[in-house]
């Protein structure tokens, strides 16, 4: 029987570079408002790194990681964070007012309301294209018939 | 208040995935729940409308550094169209929804194609505009292939292909707005194309809007993707397409961006009565020798879309008032008929004219109801159409416009003998087969139709105090032009 | 100015592969190609001469920044892309689940 994934070596150097790649998609998100990047940049770095588990153990190993249904929720939980955030905007003045305290500039935490956008947004945009790779990858296209006559 | 027709359809939109884990049948109650809160809001926007012209700054930031959200009685008149015809939708999607296995993802594209229609309509501002057309139309092109049968993928993906090239030209225009003008807010853009000093530049930018949302719209060089996105998606998705969709993203878009930032000039008044006029003709020619019930309907979509062009490209206020109120018929009985040739296809399965027959034994409320939206688009008095079409004609003419004026007389003519034509082979007459097992369609069905129907009937007699408190404020702040934005940025 | 042509060169480009090629993939490259070219456009609308990427930082001093908003709306714009393109990447999938082929010749079961 066929080993799902490819050979032994991409294995090995991935079991030291998904934990990387997740990290340095974390950094990018976090500090979306002092260094380019922010949340969308981020979410497609850290579904990177999950497509990357899906390429080298085969998608049974990702699944068992983060599962469908798991994915589903975490991608409508982003959306509903960002959704509350503009509504919290909403009840002190107007809609997506930036509401939270601003510390000093250029810290990690000033700027109110802008990290946790990013946050919702990287949640959303990570589980998002890890799903439409999933979806991809599981359909199944019935073998054509001799094949020999196309 | 205005952003809660944004906010009310996307808390939805991300609700439904989550809820529907534990008990399936509570999406179609979320949804539900939107549509009716947005027509509820909808109809208070008339009276909010009373006090003057309302402008919303999202997020505190004053225009036109930020993006603002305009009120007045253009969009409260698109605001009506779009939440009546999407909460009357959900209710028949409450029946119609059985024939497929996937539920909840239809009800999270609707809730999302809400979002962006309601969007369209309310924004100040052009890129935010082109935002909201583009979550618009991504929903609709998953909903064309919902049903994931051949036919529907391949309509839904010719659909796809030209709708992105269209959305491509339209950002292009945009573009070149912005690099002329440096702002994106359409009061700002107005104001400051007085003082411009390149009418090229602006006669390129309106030539790639009239190709974008042409294309949207469906004028008649543009309208290959109709005839088969159309009928190739669920009957209450067709409703919304042909009764909601082409009117907002293309009808209002397009007069929005031509009146109020460009300005109206004579040659633009030419180049619509001509596209209106061959659109009129074409649709109608290409309709009578359907012999799908779905794809006639489409291509009837085709014509009636080009009496409003027409209308509005008149340019005198009988014209606009005319357009308008054409506009808003067009989706009852559009919508209408679309919702009874899903209830026919419930019931029989078969949607060919030629092997229906005898229908309105079996299926009492749906023949009748389909017999006022066909008497209501051919123009027989007292129905709303009629006043519609009397209106356009009587404008034509005093406009001195006297082709326009018989093309609309004879394609009205033509209306009625395909209109006469689907009555009597899916209704009146004698099936040809023993199908006596047809029961009616469900209640939610026949109460998304019965609604409707009224609604046509009773815009007919009451014509008059209708026209005079929605039609007319929305005429008027077309007329007013680049006046505009006077009353923006003055607030 | 000529930077400008070759936008318009490249949306030609893109323009053409989604009309002349007859596989339903190399469409979508074409169009995919056309919606980057149109992006690449807008955001060499906001070039200042000589100006420096707009990032504010602590010991930063230079004034002359390139125009921020043209590169903050690309960045929907691009978002709106991947979107459209997965979609179509699905439906064609689903396609030649449907049809077994990817010519576009073949695919034509709706006419009249």
């Amino acid at each position: 029987m066929r080993e799902a994934g490819m050979s032994l070596i991409v294995k090995r150097i991935t079991k030291i570079t998904v934990s990387l790649i997740f990290l340095f998609g974390v950094y990018i998100v976090l500090h979306g408002h002092l260094t380019p990047g922010g949340g969308f940049a981020g979410g497609v770095i850290i579904a990177l790194s999950f497509i990357h588990l899906v390429l080298a153990f085969g998608k049974e190993v990702a699944l068992k990681r983060l599962s469908e249904s798991a994915v589903s929720i975490i991608e409508s939980l982003g959306g509903l964070m960002f959704w509350g955030i503009a509504l919290l905007g909403l009840t002190a003045g107007a809609y997506l007012l930036n509401t939270l305290p601003k510390g000093q500039p250029f810290d990690l935490f000033s700027s109110g309301i802008i990290i946790l956008c990013n946050i919702a947004i990287f949640l959303k945009v990570g589980a998002g294209l890890f799903s439409i790779f999933i979806a991809m990858a599981i359909l199944r296209i019935p073998e054509v018939d001799n094949k020999e006559n196309r | 208040m205005l952003p809660i027709f944004v906010i009310i359809p996307l808390g939805g939109a991300f609700l439904i995935p989550i809820i529907a884990k534990f008990k399936e049948e509570w999406a179609q109650v979320v949804a539900n729940l939107c549509a009716g809160l947005l027509l509820l809001f909808s109809v208070a926007s008339i009276f909010w409308l009373k006090t003057g012209i309302k402008v919303y700054d999202v997020g505190g930031w004053k225009p036109p550094f930020g993006i603002c959200m305009v009120l007045d009685g253009l969009t409260v008149l698109m605001l009506l169209v779009v939440n009546l015809i999407g909460c009357m939708a959900l209710i028949f999607s409450i029946g119609y929804i059985k024939k497929y296995t996937a539920p909840k993802l239809y009800y999270t594209l609707f809730c999302l194609l809400l979002v962006g229609l309601n969007g369209v309509v309310i924004s100040g501002d052009l890129f935010n505009l082109f935002v909201f057309l583009e979550i618009t139309s991504i929903a609709s092109y998953a909903l064309v292939a919902f049903g994931t049968e051949a036919d529907e993928l391949e309509a839904a993906f010719k659909y796809l292909v030209l709708g992105s090239v269209a959305s491509t030209l339209i950002l292009l225009a945009i573009g070149m707005l912005l690099g002329h003008v440096s702002t994106l807010n359409m009061a700002d853009i107005s104001r400051s194309l007085n003082f411009s000093t390149s009418k090229e530049l602006i006669l390129y930018c309106l030539a790639l809007f009239m190709m974008g949302f042409g294309l949207k719209v469906a004028l008649v060089p543009f309208h290959a993707w109709l005839p088969d996105a159309h009928p190739a998606a669920p009957a209450p998705m067709s409703a919304m397409l042909s009764g909601v969709v082409i009117k907002t993203i293309g009808v209002y878009a397009l007069i929005r961006v031509v009146f109020n930032i460009i300005g109206f000039t004579p040659a633009i008044s030419s180049l619509f009565i001509w596209l209106g006029i061959i659109s009129m003709s074409v649709g109608v020619l290409l309709a009578i020798g359907q012999w799908d019930f779905k794809r006639l309907l489409a291509y009837h979509s085709v014509s009636q879309i080009g009496y409003v062009i027409f209308a509005i490209g008149l340019g005198t206020p009988l014209g606009i008032i005319g357009g308008l109120f054409h506009l808003f018929n067009h989706s009852l009985f559009k919508s209408l008929l679309f919702l009874n040739s899903g209830a026919v296809e419930y019931s029989t399965g078969v949607r060919q004219l030629d092997k229906l027959g005898g229908l309105s034994n079996q299926m009492p409320v749906t023949s009748n109801t389909c017999l006022v939206a066909s008497l209501s688009i051919a123009g027989i008095p007292p129905l709303c159409g009629f006043w519609s079409k009397l209106i356009i004609i009587i404008a034509a003419f005093q406009a001195n416009n006297i082709i326009g004026a018989i093309v609309c007389i004879l394609v009205g003519m033509v209306t009625l003998a395909s209109f006469l034509k689907v009555q009597k082979y899916a209704f009146m007459r004698k099936a040809e087969q023993a199908i006596s097992s047809i029961k009616e369609a469900p209640f939610s069905m026949q109460l998304a139709m019965v609604v409707l129907a009224v609604l046509c009937i009773a815009v007919g007699l009451f014509f008059i105090p209708f026209v005079d408190s929605i039609i007319k404020p929305a005429a008027a702040t077309l007329l007013e032009g680049t006046g505009y934005a006077k009353i923006i940025l003055g607030i | 100015m000529s930077l400008y042509l070759l936008c318009m060169v490249l949306f030609a480009i893109g323009l053409y592969c989604l009309l002349v090629k007859k596989n339903l993939v190399k469409k979508i490259i074409g169009l995919v190609i056309t919606e980057y070219a149109i992006n690449l456009f807008f955001i060499l609308l906001g070039y200042r001469t000589g100006g420096e990427a707009p990032i504010l930082s602590k010991d930063v001093v230079v004034t002359n920044f390139v125009d921020p908003l043209p590169q903050a709306l690309i960045l929907t714009s691009i978002v709106i892309g991947l979107g459209i393109m997965a979609l179509m990447v699905a439906i064609a999938m689903r396609i030649y689940e449907k049809y077994k082929t990817f010519d576009i010749n073949e695919i034509r079961r709706l006419k009249g």
